[in-house]
């Protein structure tokens, strides 16, 4: 064979790309110059950015901290624009809690660590199951820890779950699964009717345990905001699937009282039903009742929310290929075991981002309570603003408060994106 | 003869209520209704007992009472010595204001700002991304009342234009003048004008009696349609009938001939000159605010609580719409794009034939349940005192009055027809474009 001379023997070295397409210089021509629009357009958010920089951080470093009123914030910045912060110092903890007693404050805080611990085992599967048992007990112990008042109530009440069990697996035995059912149901009822009341009362006067009790009037900033909104989001989303179940039947009754119930409550404002809360909620109840106004909202809100969250999941089970279902009834599983074990893992999967964005929304709408008078931060703003020393402040107040809710509604996004991420299982 | 797959002739038992499959769904039903209707009646039960106790009758009647209160942005005529009826339905007319105004507006910011996410300018997708977090984070009631401070604190007083050196001056050519009571635009006025038609009027009363400068007065009849706004309308729609006509007719000449002929200037012709002609025989011109004591006369005037509740709610709207936008743009494969390239098609008319028809049947649905969520969200006016029907027959009439119940249910019901009433255009057009399957 002829040898090859024009062969080379190895690579030669790669060049480098052109200076103009790398490195910083190359991204910046790439992203931000790449056509005379995109300059344009750059250079006038350049001009935007630097603007609101300026402007910013001045007024943000401004010594006006132990000022206590307005005019004394005139004074130290001596005409130069700045903040007046003396207002957030002032006022954080009102902003935080309310007029709840500062003496208390500790059971405040507890309270939603306590929230923390409970939540951190539903969120993060990576932590210890056992942990759960916490969760469950959480709810009991919650409004204890807020309302105050005898710990024998909460206790009764969770007592009443114990009792259904139990009647539940005895009589499973004895009568057979719809009496076990049944009898599961009514226990329960009949004991917080009839026999809880008595029982604590008396418990509680043989040992009373009881924390000093706090009025609702007394809660208020954002303790209220989130008691409001984890009440609601945690009850809403049982309440939510059972009805978008309901609107997905092919029961007609129990798919047009669904149907009914959701349109009405998603067609009306919510400010019209927290105006139920305040005046109407009372009239509807027994005479004699007199339900505490939080209870009022929170049930509202609840109601509310659910409908949201109905609509949410509904979108779910639509988007579930048909096959899934088929393949539910081709292992023989019944309609509630179906739903639990491939129905809905994968139909609330698919609904993440909706249920967590309609989280969000009842979380901003908590913020309405203000109007039929409650003292959320929002409320709180109103009369702080209206006070001598504060009269005329603006860009603080509110910034402080729409900052809190930022950083809340903010994180609840990204945690939703984090799980969509975890829980996607799907091959790509 | 009997076969094995006859059903065999069983004779109904209780049980079979719940464990036959022909019985359950029924009786599931049945006990559902039952439920429902303890549930109902026990609520209703429980209202008129309460209602009587508390010596309270229940009716509408009291709504053509006297409001005897004002209001002070109004569409129609009003006065204090009209019924809490008229005053609801001049805030209904008020929430269909700021809701129409706030669809608009949140429509061209959604988007303005949807499109320039999808930017390939960094820094420009990143701001619009700041945007969209910082107002979708933040509760709308916020927003609401925040614009409401700034617009109180910082912008200047009817006085600070006084004198001469004044402190603040009215902007765009000296004709809109924006105090921190409200901002005064220009009026629309005609100077030979056909005057307004009162709807419903009784002709004997006094209202009605023609004035020296032959104008009748403003609290004759139910309310008045200005005929100069009538006639300019109509004018309008028939110019836009037309212009439509011309481009019928040029697409049956091009389906004909394959030539298009060019129609622009016709269709914009056929539109402006007729308005036009119509407007200067009206006397069309724009009567300007002018300052006077202590405050500025003349022209319209937006109250701050309607310009601080409009930006607001169009601002977080946008922010909503902003997403829907790029989830539409993104949802229609670059294949379509290609594909229609290669059928020849220029850059605008593939977006105006082939992306633009997709991405609309993504966009439009989530986007109407935005529109309608403003409206909803309009309800909040009452945090800055902006009288809509919230604020009328849900605030002053309800506490006026007493009649929670009533005044309740009615605003429920209101609200439930605007909503029902948008939810019906929405299934109506997903009826019109969606995708026909197989």
């Amino acid at each position: 064979m002829a040898n090859v001379h024009y062969v080379r023997g190895a690579m030669i070295e790669q060049l480098e790309p052109p200076a103009a397409s790398s490195g910083a210089a190359g991204w910046v021509r790439q992203n931000l110059f790449s056509s005379p629009l995109n300059a344009i357009l750059s250079v006038l958010s350049l001009a935007l950015v630097y603007s609101v920089i300026a402007a910013l951080i001045p007024w943000l470093i401004s010594p006006t901290w132990q000022a206590s009123s307005l005019s004394e914030c005139r004074e130290i910045l001596e005409g130069a624009s700045g903040a007046c912060w003396g207002v957030i110092r002032e006022r954080w903890l009102q902003l935080l809690f309310g007029f709840y007693p500062s003496e208390l404050y500790w059971r405040v805080v507890l309270d939603f660590l306590l929230l923390i611990v409970a939540v951190a085992p539903v969120l993060f599967t990576g932590l210890p199951r056992k942990m759960l048992i916490f969760s469950a007990l959480y709810p009991f112990l919650m409004p204890w820890l807020l309302w105050g008042g005898t710990v024998w109530g909460p206790v009764v009440a969770a007592l009443g779950f114990g009792l259904g069990y139990l009647a539940h697996k005895l009589a499973k035995a004895a009568l057979g699964g719809l009496a076990a059912m049944i009898l599961a149901v009514l226990v329960p009822v009949i004991w917080w009717l009839f026999l809880a009341g008595p029982v604590s009362e008396a418990v509680a006067s043989v040992l009373p345990l009881a924390l000093e009790p706090v009025e609702s009037r007394n809660f208020g900033g954002f303790m209220l905001s989130i008691t409001i909104g984890v009440v609601a989001i945690a009850i809403s989303l049982p309440i939510g699937i059972v009805l978008a179940l309901g609107r997905q039947s092919n029961l007609f009754i129990v798919r047009s009282l669904s149907v009914g119930f959701i349109e009405f409550i998603r067609g009306v404002p919510l400010i019209t039903l927290l105006f139920v809360a305040s005046t109407l909620l009372n009239i509807f109840m027994p005479p004699g009742t007199d339900f505490d106004i939080i209870l009022r909202v929170i049930i509202m809100v609840t109601l509310f929310a659910s409908a949201y969250m109905a609509e949410v999941v509904r979108g779910g089970l639509a988007a579930l290929p048909k096959g899934q279902y088929e393949a539910a009834d081709a292992l023989g599983l019944d309609f509630w075991l179906a739903q639990r074990l491939i129905i809905m893992p994968q139909a609330l999967k698919i609904s993440i981002p909706g249920i967590v964005s309609t989280f969000i929304g009842v979380f901003k709408d908590t913020t309405l309570v203000s109007i039929i008078g409650l003292l959320d931060p929002i409320g709180l703003s109103n009369s702080i603003r209206a006070d001598q020393s504060w009269n005329g402040i603006v860009w603080e107040l509110y910034g402080f408060i729409a900052l809190m809710f930022f950083i809340f509604c903010f994180s609840m996004s990204r945690y939703s994106m984090f799980l969509e991420r975890k829980l996607r299982t799907g091959h790509r | 003869m009997a076969t094995l797959t006859d059903p065999r002739k069983e004779s109904f038992r209780l049980g079979m209520l719940i464990y036959d499959t022909r019985y359950r769904s029924l009786t599931i039903q049945i006990i559902a209704l039952f439920g429902f209707m303890v549930f109902a009646a026990w609520l209703i039960n429980n209202t008129i007992y309460n209602l009587a106790a508390q010596g309270k009758s229940t009716g509408f009647g009291f709504l053509s009472d006297p409001a005897g209160y004002d209001i002070n942005q109004r569409l129609l005529d009003y006065s204090s010595q009209s019924t809490h009826l008229r005053a609801a339905f001049i805030g209904l007319l008020n929430t269909l204001l700021v809701a129409a105004m706030g669809c608009i507006t949140a429509t061209v910011i959604g988007l303005f700002v949807g499109v320039l996410r999808l930017s390939n300018n960094w820094l420009v997708a990143k701001l619009m991304t700041v945007y969209v977090e910082m107002f979708r984070n933040v509760p709308v009631l916020l927003w609401i009342v925040f614009t409401m401070a700034i617009l109180i604190e910082t912008l200047p007083a009817p006085k600070d234009f006084r004198g001469d050196d004044p402190a603040a001056s009215m902007v765009l050519f000296d004709t809109v003048a924006i105090t921190n009571r409200g901002v005064y635009i220009p009026e629309p006025l005609f100077s030979r004008g056909l005057g307004d038609f009162p709807v419903m009027a009784d002709r004997t009363s006094p209202a009605c009696e023609v004035g020296e400068i032959g104008e009748i007065g403003d609290a004759c009849g139910r309310f008045q349609v200005s005929l100069d706004l009538l006639a300019v309308l109509l004018v309008f729609g028939a110019g836009l009938y037309a212009s439509n006509r011309i481009a019928h007719r040029a697409e049956r000449i091009q389906n004909e001939t394959g030539d298009r002929p060019t129609t622009w200037y016709l269709r914009l012709g056929v539109i402006i000159l007729p308005t036009l002609a119509l407007l200067i025989a009206l006397g069309f011109h724009l009567g300007r605010p002018e300052l006077k004591g202590f405050n500025f006369q003349d022209g319209v005037y937006l109250r701050n609580s309607l310009i601080a509740l409009w930006l607001a709610l169009s601002l977080y709207t946008a922010a909503f719409i902003a997403e829907i936008v790029r989830a539409g743009i993104l949802a229609i494969s670059s294949g379509q794009t290609e594909a229609a390239a290669a059928l020849g098609l220029r850059s605008g008319r593939i977006m105006s034939l082939v992306i633009l028809p997709q991405a609309l049947r993504v966009i439009i649905p989530p986007l109407i349940s935005q529109y309608l969520n403003l409206t909803k969200n309009s309800s909040l006016a009452i945090a800055v005192g902006y009288m809509d029907i919230t604020g009328t027959l849900g605030g002053i009439t309800m506490n006026q009055t007493g009649r929670e119940l009533e005044c309740v249910l009615l605003l429920m019901l209101v609200y439930l027809l605007i909503s029902l009433s948008i939810s019906a255009v929405m299934n109506w057009y997903n009826q019109r474009v969606k995708l026909v399957e197989r």
